[in-house]
């Protein structure tokens, strides 16, 4: 059987399509007919050629096979070091092999490369950054996922993220007047306490516009709260766009390069629409590599720039502590041994790191804040990175890959993990779950509220 | 044969690679996209260079990127053999005479017992990279065929060159084997992963301009990724 009723080339693009994908419980018949699933051998090659240039060409190429990168790999550690875990046998045993066979490859390769694509590699990068010759396998896997993507072989829950992107232009079924309505009665909940607090929607010409992760409209409103909070404490002229407010991109996890244009051109439209000085995303790590990294090029700008500058909210956090908008009251700052989690997309794939040291500086006691080994860009990937978390049927090996971090975690005494970035909270959520190390974990924004001196015209009349 | 290998042969080897080799580098760079790698090369020439030769530099110096801080063995092993496949080849007494001979001027020399010391070096240190490729798991899996042909070519010119220097049997025939081996490694350049020899600066190059670009060097990193 060609094409399956749950698994196939098509993308999805409606709600209705998204809710009959949603219906197949676990997407246990979504695999089972992804075993019959049919590989376009033509578009396949045909893609490569198109696609597959001198850069990754040559990568292939020209790899040693020195095995350099083995150990610059998590998953290869915490797997018992088999040698299938070498990233650059792990690419050249899935791309490579695709291009040396020009595409004529089966179903069953297709869904080894897509268990390689998906729970094998998190895209962090780091390996790339310990080969002699340069060569980035995170990024090879990226295309790879493309490729995979195209031809049906991508995990359920992906394919559902690429399509609620398609649907709703978010990651989660929530639709415009959703996340205004979450915005305006969160920001009504904490009003007693911070009076004059508002959420001003669409506001033209603006300082600052607001982009968040769809999962906090749905799951966590209190951090649209809390960010209304800081920036109204720090007296920033801000704005969210009612439409056009969705960093993040499943669709990029998912290899989906079409919905990562749509999506990262509604971000870019709000920003034409509303021409704000600059636009700050929320505390998220793949949101901001996919708005503000890679969504330039996807949007197809030339100068890889987003319309607005763009910057994380540890930069802006940063830069409002450091200048002074927001201040610490000394006595609340962090007096417990605290390390800090880095995340792969904005730390080692945008050069962020000062940004957050900053910020332990300002929020942190001297003395209290370890560091993880090794940290910055060479840390480790939190072990649920690039769609890995979310992905059911590869679950068992997103558990052993938090194991590294556990293991950072554990080594550094530390009780409390900051995490700026809405996987890596994820992650580490999970492995306090699966491996119970007695730690807790947090973003910045409700720690900073806690320790903030309230200037008194910010505070409510007795 | 003595001069047909360091005549019409060396002529065809020394063209070829150098052809080859220009050919392949001019191409890699066209084959660059803004757009398919996602870097504005372009747009942005200084940040770039600045990270295309930091890229560079920091890794063709021994211990100069944790990369080889983190695996000392290797990059003893690897140091040693490229020290000797790149200086002896060029810098060697004899082969200073020989360039002279046929295009006038040469470079300058390492002593005799310099270039033993390299030669020596170049093959212990290679034979080290062959068996680790052998005995360790994680690069015996990527090991195929080829790899250990191509390890076995860059060694042969200096096992032949010992060969012939310390006149082991008939220097005639050993020192035609080494000329020939040689000419072997020069024809293979452009078209075999040994293509390295210049593709290591364009792919380092690369790198460091998508980094020095758009993934930090603009936010103030200095790293040499």
């Amino acid at each position: 059987m060609p094409q399956g009723i749950y698994c196939n080339r098509q993308t999805i693009n409606t709600p209705d399509e998204v809710n009959k994908l949603l219906s197949d419980t676990s997407g246990n018949n979504y695999y089972q007919e992804m075993k019959d699933l049919d590989v376009d051998r033509d578009l396949l090659w045909k893609t490569i050629e198109k696609t597959c240039k001198s850069r990754m060409r040559t990568w292939l190429e020209i790899c040693a096979h020195c095995g350099m990168c083995a150990d610059s790999c998590f998953l290869y550690e915490v797997n018992g070091r088999v040698p299938e875990q070498v990233p650059a046998y792990k690419i050249q045993s899935t791309l490579g092999e695709i291009i040396k066979k020009k595409g004529n490859v089966d179903n069953a390769f297709m869904r080894r490369a897509m268990k390689v694509a998906w729970a094998e590699c998190t895209c962090c990068n780091r390996c790339g950054m310990y080969c002699p010759h340069g060569i980035d396998t995170g990024i090879m896997f990226g295309y790879l996922r493309g490729l995979l993507y195209q031809q049906g072989f991508v995990p359920w829950e992906l394919k559902i993220g690429a399509g609620m992107h398609r649907a709703y232009r978010a990651q989660m079924d929530v639709t415009d007047e959703d996340f205004v309505e979450t915005f305006e009665w969160m920001v009504e909940e904490y009003e007693d306490d911070f009076p004059g607090l508002t959420v001003p929607v669409d506001v033209e010409g603006a300082d600052i516009m607001y982009t968040v992760n769809a999962r906090e409209v749905k799951h966590y409103p209190e951090d649209l709260a809390e960010a209304a909070i800081l920036f109204h404490l720090a007296g920033e002229n801000w704005t969210v766009p009612s439409k056009g407010w969705e960093q993040t991109s499943l669709a990029m996890f998912a290899g989906d390069w079409a919905a990562c244009k749509m999506q990262v051109e509604s971000v870019y439209d709000a920003m034409e629409r509303l021409k704000p000085r600059r636009m700050v995303g929320t505390e998220c790590g793949h949101a901001h590599r996919a708005t503000v990294i890679e969504g330039p090029y996807w949007a197809g700008r030339k100068n890889g720039l987003s319309p607005a500058p763009a910057i994380h909210y540890v930069e802006w956090l940063a830069e409002a502590l450091n200048t002074g908008k927001l201040k610490v009251d000394p006595e609340k700052r962090i007096k417990e041994p605290v390390t800090l989690q880095d995340s792969c997309n904005y730390i080692r794939n945008h050069g962020l790191k000062k940004a957050t040291r900053d910020i332990m500086s300002h929020i942190v006691a001297p003395g209290y804040f370890i560091e993880m080994a090794p940290n910055k860009e060479h840390n480790y990937c939190c072990g649920g990175g690039g769609g890995f978390n979310g992905i059911g049927k590869f679950r068992k090996e997103r558990n052993i890959a938090l194991i590294k971090k556990r293991d950072q975690i554990i080594d550094t005494g530390a009780k409390l993990v900051i995490a700026p970035c809405h996987n890596c909270w994820d992650a580490i959520r999970d492995l306090e779950e699966e491996y119970e190390i007695g730690i807790r974990w947090s973003f910045l924004k409700p720690l900073l509220i806690e320790m903030l001196i309230i200037p008194d015209h910010f505070k409510p009349e007795e | 044969m003595h001069d047909f290998l360091t005549g019409p042969l060396f002529w065809i080897a020394l063209f070829v690679c150098l052809v080859g080799s220009l050919t392949r580098f001019v191409l890699y760079f066209k084959g660059l996209s803004w757009q398919l790698d996602r870097v504005a090369y372009t747009t942005y020439p200084q940040a770039g260079a600045k990270g295309a030769f930091r890229s560079i530099y920091k890794w063709l110096i021994p211990f100069g990127t944790r990369g080889w801080q983190t695996q000392p063995f290797i990059t003893l092993g690897f140091f040693g053999f490229h020290l000797g496949v790149i200086l002896v080849p060029l810098f060697l007494t004899g082969h200073a005479l020989f360039m002279e001979s046929k295009v006038g001027f040469h470079f300058f020399t390492l002593s005799v017992g310099l270039g033993d010391f390299l030669s020596w070096t170049a093959v212990v240190a290679g034979t080290f990279l062959l068996i680790r490729r052998l005995v360790l798991p994680e690069v015996r899996i990527l090991t195929t065929w080829n790899d250990i042909f191509i390890l076995l070519i860059s060694i042969a010119p200096f096992v032949t060159g010992l060969l012939a220097r310390y006149q082991v049997g008939d220097y005639g025939f050993w020192l035609n084997m080494h000329i020939l081996s040689g000419e072997v490694v020069l024809l293979a350049i452009p078209f075999t992963k040994l293509s390295h020899v210049f593709l290591f600066f364009a792919s380092r190059a690369q790198l460091g301009m998508d980094y020095g670009i758009k993934r930090g060097g603009m936010k103030g990193t200095k790293m040499a990724w």
